[in-house]
């Protein structure tokens, strides 16, 4: 065994968008341990909790995150609602739903952008994005705010959707779908994607489940833990989670690509029967003493939120467990034996979102 | 107009930031609002960057990283503070962890407000940093020709 040097990577390079640190081990060009550090991000919004009431909570939540800040959104209300007893209107319901599958669009192909980008496919990255602008103008539309919509309140939605806002959305879907056809052709057959992704940072079915993984990163080695097979609202547009086997960064991109054809789909059938009514009921009085839990199937794999109330309207604890934050020892798994070139692209392949992981 | 002020690289660095204004720094540099026609280019490394955007508040952690990258830039350079949490801590600004924005660390020259700051406003900094970047440069210069005329003079 030859002589083993250790490579810092991060907080600062350029196949990073966020800071993270890793200690690369490496025995000639081949990653033998990978350390990771974290805390470039730590803010301690958890302790915000404190001195910010529940229903401010909503922002400070919506920020634990920007990609998926609707994410975030979801869970959060979600869990006080559990909390309170509150009983939500069915149409404010679905519209969460249309909103979350937008954000879950626009999540994947900036990550399908930031892919190219890592394996310095340059006009692929650019396509991505152009592509992703689109949802985003519908969320300027209908929210005013581009990345972070704060689209759930407590009770409901911030805004019902118009029927001039359905059709816009409904355009958005038809036009993403056509061009989809083309970023799936070149991510599935392009050469030299293929030969980027395939075999590179495998991990088998067993490995997955044992690391606790999540979200897409686990799906592409086969397990099946989609948090939206067990909401009811995705039960309603009769949701089936996408699987691959390989469990390489290939597999992870396919299901990644699969699942905005999917998120689309969604969409349509959630608004070709979104029910009349109330789409937001009042919310009075404080948070109850007790405790709630809900699971949330964000773009980046399944979030964990737990509330905690004392009868004021400050709430004990809110506790946030995100995908990322799991998935760091799967990465750090796939790092092993990998060569120093794969250790970007592996990085990238589990979407790694360090503010959320660290909040 | 020099070179520089011309084609500004761009060094990005996301210090507590949500992610909210990293991705809309990025999205100024695809089609939609492509601020490369501006010559502007997002790069990796300090050593060859103009602009510093810097998104988020500072904590503890990050603090030597920021000084860091910002020592690293060669001179005339600027500092562009992107979005609220690096103009002054934000929504975060009482978190236990955040010092607080950009400027407790390095000195900041054009702030962008905003949550998350829109593409336009910061496609708005970058230009204006251009104009102080320019104004570095000019008064740079003429500070080495002050000293070269009185080193002839003695």
């Amino acid at each position: 065994m030859g002589k083993r040097t250790i490579v810092p990577f991060g907080p600062q390079h350029p196949a990073l968008p966020e800071p993270v640190h890793l200690d690369l081990e490496l025995d000639g060009e081949t990653v033998v341990r990978a350390v990771p550090s974290i805390g470039y991000v730590h803010r301690g919004l958890e302790k915000l909790v404190e001195t910010r009431d529940y229903q401010q909570m909503t922002y400070i939540m919506e920020r634990v995150c920007g990609i998926c800040s609707m994410g975030h959104g979801y869970g959060y209300v979600n869990a006080v609602e559990g909390l309170m007893g509150v009983e939500v209107p069915d149409r404010a319901k679905v519209l969460r739903v249309v909103f979350h599958e937008l954000s879950r669009v626009h999540s994947h192909l900036l990550w399908l952008g930031l892919l190219a980008d890592g394996m310095g496919f340059d006009s692929l990255f650019m396509q991505c994005w152009r592509i992703r602008e689109k949802v985003l103008d519908v969320f300027e539309t209908v929210t005013g705010g581009r990345v972070i919509v704060s689209y759930c309140r407590i009770g409901g939605v911030a805004c019902d959707l118009t029927p001039e806002h359905i059709s816009m959305i409904l355009k958005v879907c038809d036009e993403v779908e056509k061009e989809m056809d083309w970023v799936r052709r070149v991510f599935f057959l392009d050469s030299s994607v293929r030969n980027r992704l395939i075999g590179v940072g495998q991990i088998s079915k067993d490995e997955m489940v044992e690391l606790c993984g999540v979200g897409p990163t686990a799906r592409g080695s086969g397990v099946d833990n989609d948090a939206r097979s067990a909401d009811e609202a995705y039960q309603a547009l009769g949701f089936e989670p996408i699987l691959y086997d390989e469990g390489d960064c290939y597999a992870r991109c396919k299901v990644r690509v699969d699942e905005v054809s999917q998120s689309i789909e969604l969409i349509r059938k959630a608004l070709g029967d979104l029910p009349e009514g109330e789409w937001r009921v009042p919310v009075k009085g404080n948070p109850p003493a007790g405790q709630f839990a809900f699971r949330v199937e964000q773009p980046r794999g399944e979030a964990y939120y737990y509330v905690k109330g004392n009868g004021t309207k400050f709430l004990d604890r809110a506790r946030v467990r995100t995908p990322t934050n799991i998935n760091i020892p799967t990465m750090t798994r796939m790092l092993q034996g990998c060569g120093m070139q794969d250790v970007s692209m592996i990085i990238i392949t589990i979407d790694p979102c360090i503010s959320c992981t660290e909040r | 107009m020099s070179c520089t002020s011309k084609s500004p690289w761009i060094l990005h660095y996301d210090a507590s930031s949500c992610n909210g204004c990293d991705i809309e720094v990025l999205a100024c540099l695809t089609p939609i609002y492509d601020a490369e026609r501006f010559g502007v280019i997002n790069t990796g490394d300090p050593k060859q960057a103009d602009i510093f955007l810097i998104t988020g508040a500072v904590n503890d952690q990050n603090k030597e990283v920021v000084r860091q990258l910002y020592d690293q830039m060669p001179e005339p350079k600027v500092v562009v503070a992107v979005g609220i949490c690096a103009c002054s801590g934000g929504i975060f600004r009482d978190c236990y962890n955040i010092l607080g924005g950009a400027d407790k660390v390095i000195p900041v020259d054009v702030y962008v407000p905003g949550c998350a700051a829109r593409p336009e406003s910061i496609i708005d900094g970058i230009v204006k940093g251009v104009a102080v970047l320019e104004e570095k440069r000019a008064k740079m210069e003429g500070e080495k020709r002050c000293s070269r005329s009185r080193g002839s003079r003695s």
